[in-house]
């Protein structure tokens, strides 16, 4: 190959190269590769979330300052207790975990896919989710409020059953004989369309203050957030991401072609449903959480990808940021224009904004 | 169409090596549309084997079948005397490494991280990367020359460099059995031939069952043990190079007219084909 003036000495800085990258972090039995950037970029994404969250804590209608919103937490003081606790804790908390849990599905689905367009949106979970909850709130109730036995199912479970359905419908009506990834999204995107027209429609024929609260509801709104809500989504979030860490190394391999996927020994359809499975689970709870909270299942993994440099979106660290996406888009929903704006809209404009700088930037560094 | 086989041994071999990989009755197809008919082959310890035929005649799904990369219509194929679909997966990928042809890597892959993709079949969910996929990798790259390329982008690679680092990543599965799907398409003959001194090096230093799907007949004379020459999905003839590349049997393979000659360098068979150029008036 390339003759050097000390061609050992060029070897040996090679393989010390090597070593360095290929460190890993073991405890007993269990290994796992250290990646030294991606844990760093992990933990000042973990900081910016803490910043942002005393930030949504603290700026409001009245300002509140850290210091007392630190003595409501801990529990010294209860003077601002209901706005803290009751108003602005639990927006927050819904709007963390609701991040987390798509941009954690976007990465994955973008991983399985080997598409960098490819989310939960085009798997007809967000727009199954959207046509169970305006069906219901156009039909099912008055001004806005559900009755009947539906009262006790509430929005969250709608969506979540809407959007589990579309999902499971997609999935099935792509099967042919095994699940080829390109055939998924164009049966997603149809899927999807389908279900956006059908909530058109029941938009229309509703009662107006029920629509309204619907379209509400598809912008993708934490308003109206209560604790109720942030509990199914944390349940997902505690059993799914521990399972999305296990398949780290299943979803490295996912991301080559078929071919290579079956070479290295894995069994290629069981592995790809059942990562899909845990993004459609990640991607319905999330919606069910607060809406349709568009974007941030684009946006969060590539953002998270070009952070950590690494090969595929980071779960976890899509995770982090799509957290932190949602907070910064909630804080500004809330305060910068008198209206409060559904936070969807802010997370669409801010995450795409931010992708679009990272593309331009990489697309700059390429060329020079 | 002819459907014999001719198996010319002009040798007997002194103690039968033990067969790795053997397909019995082999017939696979895509949907409806039939490729490969009852075929037998046997891949013998130690050798590289080249299939070679015309466009079409089925070597590539051969091969993917002989790699379990699909199933079989009928018969079976055997891994070291198991059928190997009903191998567990994993135990198949710790015996056998399979390249396929023109695989596909996510976009921004450094040469490290495709090569520690072959080290799959070996980790756990709980070990997925200790120190001895490191060496793996390492050595794996160093067998290939690769190992100052490792923190390179694979899309900055020279397509015979690619190619070397993508056999590396076969390397890293630790497999004395490596299949290759035409690991030279798309190379020029400079790089062919290096693509194809590495093979020949891994089979002689490492010991290594080798088994590729080649095109070009030369090259095929020049490093393989034994040759299978496929048409329209059946074995023509298989055999030494010598045996297997005569104007007979490449007429009956191929339908060329060719002239086979020594080889100036190695003195095996070396194919000059007439063609049209050849009947000047």
């Amino acid at each position: 190959m390339t003759s050097t003036l000390a061609p050992d000495d060029a070897r040996q800085r090679a393989d010390d190269r090597l070593a360095r990258r290929g460190r890993a972090v073991r405890m007993g039995p269990v290994s796992f590769p250290l990646r030294p950037r991606l844990v760093a970029v992990g933990l000042l994404t973990a900081l910016v979330l803490f910043v942002l969250v005393v930030l949504n804590l603290s700026v409001g209608s009245t300002f509140i300052p850290p210091d007392r919103v630190w003595a409501n937490v801990v529990g010294t003081s209860y003077d601002d207790y209901f706005t803290i606790w009751r108003v602005r804790m639990p927006r927050v908390v819904v709007g963390m975990l609701a991040g987390a849990a798509l941009a954690a599905a976007g990465a994955i689905t973008q991983t399985i896919m080997r598409n960098p367009l490819a989310s939960p949106d085009l798997l007809g979970v967000t727009h199954g989710a959207s046509a169970g909850v305006v069906g219901v709130m156009a039909f099912g109730g008055s001004y806005g409020i559900i009755s009947g036995p539906l009262a006790d199912i509430g929005v969250p479970a709608l969506a979540l059953t809407g959007g589990l359905a579309a999902g499971a419908l997609c999935y099935g009506l792509a099967w042919r004989g095994g699940i080829d990834g390109f055939r998924l999204l164009l049966v997603g995107v149809g899927v999807s369309t389908v279900l956006m027209n059908l909530t058109l429609w029941m938009l229309t024929l509703g009662d107006v203050s029920d629509t309204g609260r619907a379209m509400v509801w598809i912008a993708g709104s934490l308003a109206m957030s209560t604790w109720q809500d942030a509990l199914p989504v944390t349940v997902a979030l505690v059993l799914v991401l521990p399972l999305a860490l296990v398949a780290a190394r299943t979803l490295d391999v996912l991301s080559y072609s078929d071919e290579v996927v079956r070479s290295l020994g894995v069994r290629l359809e069981l592995a790809r449903t059942t990562t899909l499975v845990l993004a459609v689970l990640l991607a319905a709870f999330g919606t069910s959480a607060a809406g349709p909270i568009l974007f941030v299942s684009l946006a969060c993994p590539q953002i998270a990808l070009r952070l950590a440099r690494t090969s595929r979106p980071p779960v976890l660290l899509s995770a982090l940021v799509g957290a932190v996406l949602t907070c910064a888009a909630d804080l500004l929903a809330r305060n910068l224009i008198s209206v409060q704006l559904p936070v969807g809209i802010v997370t669409g404009c801010l995450g795409a904004l931010y992708l679009i700088y990272l593309l331009v930037r990489g697309n700059r560094k390429v060329q020079a | 169409m002819t459907t014999q086989q001719i198996r010319a041994h002009t040798t007997p071999e002194p103690v039968a090596a033990p067969v790795r990989l053997s397909a019995r009755g082999l017939t696979l197809a895509y949907d409806d549309h039939t490729v490969v008919h009852g075929l037998d082959a046997d891949i013998v310890e130690g050798t590289v084997t080249c299939v070679i035929g015309p466009n079409g005649c089925g070597k590539s799904t051969m091969l993917r079948a002989l790699g379990r990369l699909m199933k079989p219509r009928s018969g079976l194929v055997e891994l070291d005397g198991r059928d190997i679909h009903r191998v567990p997966t994993r135990e198949v990928a710790e015996v056998l490494g399979v390249l396929p042809q023109q695989p596909v890597a996510p976009d921004g892959l450094t040469v490290a991280d495709l090569v520690a993709r072959g080290r799959h079949p070996s980790q756990r969910w709980y070990r997925q990367w200790s120190g001895e996929d490191h060496r793996a990798v390492s050595d794996a790259l160093e067998q290939t020359g690769l190992l100052e390329l490792a923190d390179s982008p694979l899309q900055e690679l020279s397509g015979g460099q690619r190619q070397r680092a993508w056999i590396s990543m076969v390397l890293a599965q630790g497999t004395d059995l490596l299949l290759l799907d035409e690991p030279t398409t798309f190379l020029d003959l400079v790089h062919q031939v290096d693509v194809l001194d590495l093979v020949r090096d891994l089979h002689q230093d490492g010991g290594r069952t080798i088994v590729m799907v080649l095109h070009d007949l030369n090259l095929a004379a020049r490093y393989a043990d034994t040759v299978i020459t496929m048409r329209e999905g059946r074995v023509v003839a298989s055999g030494t190079p010598a045996d297997v590349l005569t104007p007979e049997l490449l007429r009956e393979a191929f339908d060329l007219e060719a002239v086979v000659v020594e080889d100036p360098v190695t003195g095996g068979p070396m194919v000059v084909p007439v063609g049209r150029s050849g009947q000047r008036s």
